[in-house]
C-alpha cells in the first residue's frame, strides 16, 4: 500500500483504524445480544459506532468505497484492490 | 440480507507462499469444523430459536462466521498464490491441483468436499415465540 501521508493518516493506517472500530462495534453488539440491558456496554457500543462512522466517511472520501451503498464519482468498485488480493512480494 | 464490506475482519498480507500450510488450513474453510459449516449452522439454526436473545446472537455470530470464512479463504489463496504446479505437487497438493488448480474449494484437509451433513438444524415445535397457548411443555 502506498504511503500517502496527508494530515496524519496514511491509507493503510486509516484502514486499520476503520477495521479496529468495526471490530469493536461487532464485539459490543454480540455482547449486547446476550446482555441487552447493560447500559455501560450500550454506551460503549454507541461511542464506537460514532467513531467508526467518522473514520469510514474519512476513508471513503479520500480513497474509495468500502461498500456499494456509497456515492462514487466513477465506478471504483471494479478497479480498487480487493481485500483478499496478494500484495506484491 | 447482507451487504459486502470491502475489508477483511482482520488484515491479512502474507509475505511468503507456503502450500504445505495451505493444504491443512483449507479444512478451516470447508471442513467439518470449518467456517462454512459454522456460518451455515448458526444462520440455519436461528430460525428455530425459542427467544429473541438467541435469535439475535445466532444471527450475528453466523454473520461474523462469514467474515471468518473470507479470512480463511484469503489465507489459503495467499499461501498458494504464485506457486508453480511443481511446488504444489511437492507440498502434497497434486490431488487438489488436479481438481481445483489454484482455486479455493470448500473441502476438508483430507479432500472431502463440504457437506451439509456437518451440521444439524431443527425446530422442535410449531409454537409461536410467545407461546401464549402454553405449548412450551409439548416442545
Amino acid at each position: 500500500m502506498g504511503c500517502e501521508c496527508e494530515n496524519g493518516n496514511s491509507r493503510e493506517e486509516l484502514m486499520n483504524k476503520v477495521m479496529a472500530y468495526k471490530f469493536a462495534v461487532n464485539d459490543m453488539s454480540l455482547f449486547l445480544d446476550t446482555h441487552p440491558t447493560d447500559e455501560k456496554a450500550l454506551c460503549l457500543h454507541n461511542d464506537y459506532v460514532k467513531e467508526y462512522d467518522k473514520l469510514k466517511n474519512e476513508y471513503e472520501s479520500k480513497y474509495g468505497p468500502l461498500s456499494f451503498e456509497t456515492e462514487m464519482d466513477s465506478w471504483q468498485w471494479v478497479t480498487d484492490k480487493w481485500p483478499w488480493e496478494t500484495e506484491v512480494r | 440480507m447482507w451487504t459486502y464490506n470491502r475489508n477483511l475482519q482482520y488484515p491479512i498480507n502474507l509475505k511468503c507462499k507456503n502450500p504445505k500450510m495451505a493444504k491443512v488450513i483449507i479444512s478451516q474453510y470447508g471442513g467439518p469444523d470449518g467456517e462454512l459449516a459454522a456460518s451455515l449452522r448458526y444462520l440455519s439454526q436461528k430460525f428455530g430459536m425459542p427467544d429473541k436473545k438467541s435469535m439475535a446472537i445466532l444471527n450475528d455470530i453466523g454473520t461474523e462466521e462469514l467474515a471468518h470464512l473470507e479470512m480463511v479463504g484469503t489465507i489459503v489463496h495467499q499461501l498458494t498464490d504464485g506457486c508453480t504446479a511443481q511446488e504444489l505437487e511437492a507440498a502434497g497438493m497434486a490431488d487438489y491441483y488436479t481438481d481445483h488448480g489454484w482455486g479455493i474449494y470448500p473441502q476438508s484437509a483430507a479432500g472431502a468436499p463440504f457437506t451439509a451433513a456437518y451440521i444439524r438444524s431443527k425446530r422442535r415445535s410449531n409454537c409461536r415465540f410467545n407461546r401464549r397457548f402454553g405449548c412450551r411443555a409439548e416442545s
